[in-house]
């Protein structure tokens, strides 16, 4: 039996000799060795994710003026910040978009800038427009500012994402006639194309399906820097069915994350824009998982033929929350590039990058086997039931 | 050209050349008004010389899109044809891969198992559809 804590394992990070491996390199490792062997050589599995996670944004404290003022409007080059906090405090959501966007009267709205593009530019070093309104108090007198800022120039700036990683996702097809424009691209009508959105073997809730090493506290690669997943994500649903491998068959556990934005990178945090349907930001994100077990190592072995998600028309039974999904796909199916429903060949599209996945779980391998990324326990692991978290939907 | 019920209507994309001597003039003013035509400017550039080059798309019905087309030729303004093409910029590209399903004519591809996305220029019919479509926008058409 292999038996290995957080602190076996640092120690051997701070000695430079643990043992990290990829989701993916792990999978031809126990398909070589078998899970004991492996288990006993592989201390860390880093996975991750790159995609468009649309509950993203930043808090900002947009530091004092003088006068000073208690900012109750704040615009960053036209998109709106929700400044209902404290004086120059503001929050910038990934998916606001400017006032002035027409949206979806001219449809297909283009949105091609947004929340997620102005994070993407402040990270970059780029200049943005602040401008705030305030109604003005004895304390707080000053009425109106207008100011070129950069992230620098801020006194503070944290990602807080409500909802990131989430563990599975639905793959979108379109039963109607007409082209449809959603958060999952492009749908033609038809059945005439499949998009699906997450990392498959490499994502980080699909090698812990538990939930036993992330939780409060875990320490990961968010946006290209350090963060921490500070809570369940919202929508967080962890009592769905599961395979015999526990891997969720339908959208299951969610990650709320956070990390100084100041760190990031925009290589890892970038705007992107959905036509018809609005702006996102694209977050990457790494989370290394100890093998603390066999059971875990077994976990993070996990692979793209085991892994399945719903196909879901959204045409009729999304939007209107109605009906069932049209059947389960594998992930390696999906990756291949074409599926078959029914009698019908649908090629696939994914809206994460794979790619850029791969390269976050190997950046994040070189931290930790070069010691400057240690493991941290966390002080409570992800609800593994509903019982304690709602679930409820509005009628 | 499209056939709107026995008025043939035209809609072009060109490229406009405006000598130094003329690029004061509101040639869109009289294009809409004179010839009924429908403007769409996709590019302009003057230069420090105050020579002016635009992509324009003109739309409206055939005899008034040709008159359109004398007037500005009068005016001494030189008319080119488009030559377009559409760029893959590495930079801003994900890989994500949402393009390959969109792209009619093969020409944006996810290679497996590397997952990565080529742009293969000398298939690319210029359909832009890739333009709207990417969501990091790494697809740009340069005239
Ligand atoms: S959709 Fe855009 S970002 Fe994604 S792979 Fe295609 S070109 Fe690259
Ligand atoms: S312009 Fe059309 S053919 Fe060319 S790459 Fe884009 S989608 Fe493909």
């Amino acid at each position: 039996m292999v038996k290995k804590t957080y602190e076996e394992i640092n120690a051997k990070i701070r000695a430079g000799e643990a043992v990290v491996v990829t989701a993916e390199e792990v999978i031809s490792m126990v398909r070589e060795k078998g899970i004991e062997e492996t288990a006993a050589t592989v201390d860390v599995v880093t996975t991750a994710t790159f995609g468009p996670m649309c509950s993203s944004g930043v808090f900002f404290n947009l530091g004092h003026t003088k006068p000073r003022m208690k900012m109750s409007r704040v615009f960053l080059n036209g998109v709106e910040a929700y400044a209902g906090l404290a004086a120059v405090d503001a929050y910038l959501g990934a998916t606001q978009i400017p006032e002035t966007d027409v949206a979806n009267k001219a449809f297909p709205g283009e949105f091609n800038y947004g929340g997620g593009h102005v994070i993407e530019e402040l990270v970059e070093g780029k200049e943005v427009l602040l401008e705030a309104l305030a109604y003005g108090t004895d304390c707080y007198p000053r009425k109106k500012l207008e100011k070129m800022i950069r992230l620098e120039d801020i006194p503070q700036a944290i990602l807080f994402n409500p909802r990131n990683g989430y563990q599975n996702y639905n793959v979108a097809v379109n039963l109607s006639d007409r082209t449809l424009y959603t958060y999952m691209g492009i749908l033609k009508p038809g059945m005439g194309n499949a998009n699906y959105s997450t990392s498959g073997q490499l994502s980080p809730l699909f090698n812990d399906p538990y939930y036993r090493t992330i939780g409060m506290g875990t320490k990961i690669f968010l946006g290209g820097g350090v963060g921490y997943v500070s809570w369940y994500g919202t929508q967080h649903h962890p009592d769905v069915s599961r395979g015999e491998n526990g891997v969720p068959v339908s959208p299951a556990g969610t990650l709320a994350v956070m990390g100084d934005l100041k760190q990031m990178s925009s290589r890892w945090l970038r705007g992107v824009s959905f036509l018809g349907y609005g702006v996102s930001l694209m977050v990457g994100i790494g989370i290394p998982i100890p093998v603390l077990d066999e059971e875990m190592l077994k976990f993070t072995a996990v692979s793209d033929e085991e892994i399945f998600a719903p196909i879901v028309d959204y045409s009729e039974s999304y939007p209107q929350g109605v009906g069932e999904p049209l059947g389960q796909v594998s992930y390696a199916q999906l990756k291949s590039g074409e599926i078959t429903i029914g009698d019908r060949v649908v090629p696939t599209a994914p809206l994460s990058s794979y790619f850029g996945s791969r390269q976050i779980a190997v950046i994040l391998k070189e931290w930790i086997k070069n010691g400057e990324f240690l493991l941290t326990k966390p002080v409570f692991t992800l609800p593994v039931s509903s019982e304690k978290v709602d679930f409820k939907g509005l009628a | 050209m499209l056939n709107t019920g026995g008025v043939y209507s035209v809609k072009q994309k060109m490229v406009l050349y405006f000598p130094s001597t003329v690029t004061e003039q509101p040639f869109t003013y009289y294009l809409i008004k004179d010839y009924n035509l429908m403007v769409n400017i996709l590019k302009a550039h003057i230069n420090p010389r105050k020579e002016g080059r635009a992509v324009v798309e003109l739309s409206g019905e055939k005899k008034d899109f040709l008159a359109g087309l004398d007037f500005l030729q009068s005016r001494g303004v030189k008319i080119f044809p488009l030559e377009q093409e559409i760029v893959w910029v590495e930079e801003r590209c994900t890989h994500c891969g949402a393009c390959s399903v969109i792209c009619p004519a093969g020409a944006l591809v996810l290679e497996r198992p590397d997952m990565t996305v080529k742009f293969l220029n000398e298939k690319c019919i210029v359909c832009e559809h890739c333009i709207k479509a990417c969501p990091s926008r790494a697809m740009e058409a340069r005239y």
